[in-house]
């Protein structure tokens, strides 16, 4: 069941996913656009940067507002980051943006060298990220983001799995001194969290409790014990799969939880550890490669603290091809059938 | 010619010369790094930490300083041995450069040594980060004309990186006119010739047609580069460029112009000879407790 403590959205399941009470699917990138806006009304150092993408990256809004405080660099990423880095050494506070493709994607080196060697606080922003950028094609469709900045020191790595908490991640980005990611999707997206919903970077969140396990305020289910089936760890827009898979699940009369890493680097590691002693059996989920992703970060932690049978639900060192987004989902087996038989597989593993 | 008196140019022939030999000493004990970009540039480093900028050695920080960028960040030992003679850190510690625990790192680290704006050495990147600089200082002018000026030092091959292009574009978009950018002309890189590795062919023209005001000098000759600076500082409707003909390995005759100086040490015994140049003004005035 949904983690009641955390003040989700109570109609996720429902046909209309809540879109009758107002959470109408909306993309992350919408988060991070309305976030930015606030924040240049509210504090004068933020600046912002793209590189011919002001609409699609959602910077389109800022920019009109605080002309002052925008810049537009033209179609090159590596300048995009590297100005970022000089406006950061002047005490500013840049979201520099584009198709995470692009940057982090092209601007890599700059990216380590101009913005993390040096420990500036640039706001890298990379949207379009996953295959449901969709028709664009492969070439569009960033599945090698969170491994590349993931490795790399000083960095903090944000996937958010809803516009909400793309929306407070952006503001608490602004708010810390680290160089930080922040991996965006373009498509409309289920509303998983809502405005109530806490958020900390580098704190994982139990979006799903095993049933008749209650847990206590923070969902944390350590004082009532017991065992469970399989815990699921998910990040990004995907997380609305397996939230969804876990239901079904549950309604099979399995005991899952589901914990979402809205927070790639710093990891949660505790939460991990403490969901794989609980299940015993772990599967992660995630619309990027599992090479160097969410499941490869999870698997670290693990063979050193834990050891536990885990499953990799995301793309199989592939590259993505045109198509519906949650066509490729199918395609790319990451959606919530493919879930269901990670679930299984690695509970026949235990 | 500016307005620098004789005076303050012996002054700063003398210092350069005292920082060439830190260079030569401090490659020598590292046993690795790059003599003849560092030479080449000692005078315009010279010029600028002792009479070109405004900024102050014991508050690295200081909040209305001139910053200067090494975009091309092999050469520190240049740099270092100016900055230690300008009093950022004792000139002692050059003999640390390039050993385990050292602030003088192999390329220049920001987060190590005060005084160091920004880490480089993977080449390209600090035409933008200059300019990043620059635009903040705009920003906090309320959009009127900062006091503050960004020096930054390329390479002349390194333009090679399209990275530049990139910046250059963006600075003469934005009138950037509190940045100045002072290219190293040597005519050399890793694998040879500029001419032949890439050609650059005419620079000036190229920047021109990037709406960049351009000059161009001698990168040895005190007078031009002050001349060079003030008439850069005029400008207030475009970044300025001055390309400065500089000689590889500068002072030192057995180093001067020859490309496999660019990323090699010398050697005690090619040190000796070239400290013993230096000294002697080339053999000018006798110094008969060097032999």
């Amino acid at each position: 069941m949904l983690n009641e403590n955390l003040k989700l959205n109570p109609d996720l399941f429902k046909e209309d996913l809540g879109a009758s009470q107002g959470f109408d699917k909306t993309p992350t990138r919408n988060g991070f656009g309305d976030a930015l806006l606030k924040l240049g009304e509210e504090n004068e150092n933020v600046v912002a940067l793209t590189a011919d993408l002001s609409e699609s990256v959602r910077t389109e809004k800022f920019a009109e507002k605080f002309p002052e405080r925008f810049f537009e660099v033209g179609i090159a990423e590596q300048n995009l980051v590297s100005v970022a880095s000089g406006l950061a050494h002047q005490g500013k506070i840049p979201f520099a943006a584009s198709y995470a493709m692009f940057s982090p994607g092209r601007s890599w080196e700059q990216i380590r060298t101009t913005v993390c060697y040096n420990n500036q606080p640039v706001k890298m922003v990379g949207s379009h990220s996953g295959l449901l950028t969709g028709p664009d094609g492969g070439t569009h469709q960033a599945l090698e983001d969170i491994a590349i900045t993931r490795v790399l020191p000083n960095m903090v790595v944000v996937s958010p799995c809803d516009y909400q908490q793309a929306y407070k991640a952006t503001v608490t980005m602004s708010e810390t001194s680290d160089p930080t990611y922040l991996r965006l999707s373009r498509e409309k997206t289920p509303q998983i969290t809502t405005t109530e919903t806490p958020f900390e970077i580098g704190k994982a969140q139990i979006l799903f409790q095993a049933k008749e396990q209650g847990g206590d305020q923070d969902g944390d289910q350590e004082k009532v014990g017991g065992k469970i089936d399989v815990g699921i760890i998910s990040t990004g827009v995907v997380t609305y799969q397996a939230l969804k898979t876990a239901q079904k699940l549950e309604d099979e009369g399995l005991s899952v939880e589901v914990i979402n890493i809205h927070t790639i680097k710093p990891l949660d590691e505790e939460a991990i550890i403490k969901l794989a002693e609980k299940a015993g059996a772990i599967v992660t989920v995630e619309e990027h490669q599992i090479n160097g992703g969410l499941g490869g970060a999870v698997a670290e932690v693990l063979s050193r603290n834990h050891p536990t049978p885990q499953e990799f639900v995301g793309v199989k060192d592939l590259y993505g091809e045109s198509g519906n987004g949650y066509e490729l989902f199918s395609h790319f087996e990451i959606d919530e059938k493919a879930i269901e038989e990670a679930v299984k597989k690695v509970i026949n593993r235990k | 010619m500016g307005n620098i008196s004789d005076k303050k140019v012996q002054e700063l022939e003398q210092k350069s010369n005292e920082i060439r030999q830190s260079i030569i000493e401090s490659l020598t004990e590292a046993g690795s790094g790059h003599t003849a970009g560092s030479l080449g540039m000692a005078d315009i480093f010279t010029y600028l930490y002792f009479h070109g900028m405004n900024h102050d050695p014991k508050n690295p920080d200081w909040s209305s300083r001139d910053i200067f960028v090494l975009s091309n960040g092999h050469i520190c030992p240049g740099l270092y041995a100016t900055m230690a003679h300008a009093g950022y850190f004792p000139v002692e510690e050059l003999k640390t450069l390039r050993k385990l625990g050292t602030r003088l790192q192999g390329h220049p680290h920001r987060e190590t040594l005060p005084g160091i704006e920004t880490s480089s050495g993977p080449l390209g990147s600090g035409i933008s980060q200059a300019l990043g600089m620059t635009l903040s200082m705009r920003i906090d002018s309320s959009g009127k004309t900062s006091g503050r000026f960004v020096y930054c030092c390329v390479g002349d091959g390194e333009l090679n990186e399209g990275q530049n292009w990139e910046a250059i574009m963006m600075a003469a978009k934005y009138k950037l006119h509190n940045l100045i950018v002072i290219v190293d002309r040597n005519n050399i890189q890793i694998d040879g010739y500029t001419e032949d590795v890439m050609p650059l062919n005419d620079l000036a023209e190229k920047f021109e047609s990037f709406n960049w005001h351009v000059q161009e000098i001698s990168g040895h000759n005190f007078e031009m580069i002050d001349d060079a600076i003030d008439h850069a500082k005029a400008i207030f409707d475009k970044p300025s460029v001055i390309i400065a003909n500089t000689i590889p390995g500068k002072g030192v005759s057995e180093f001067e112009r020859r490309p496999e100086w660019h990323g090699k040490s010398p050697s005690s015994e090619e040190a000796q000879k070239a400290l013993k140049e230096l000294r002697t003004l080339g053999g000018n005035i006798r110094c008969d407790q060097l032999d």
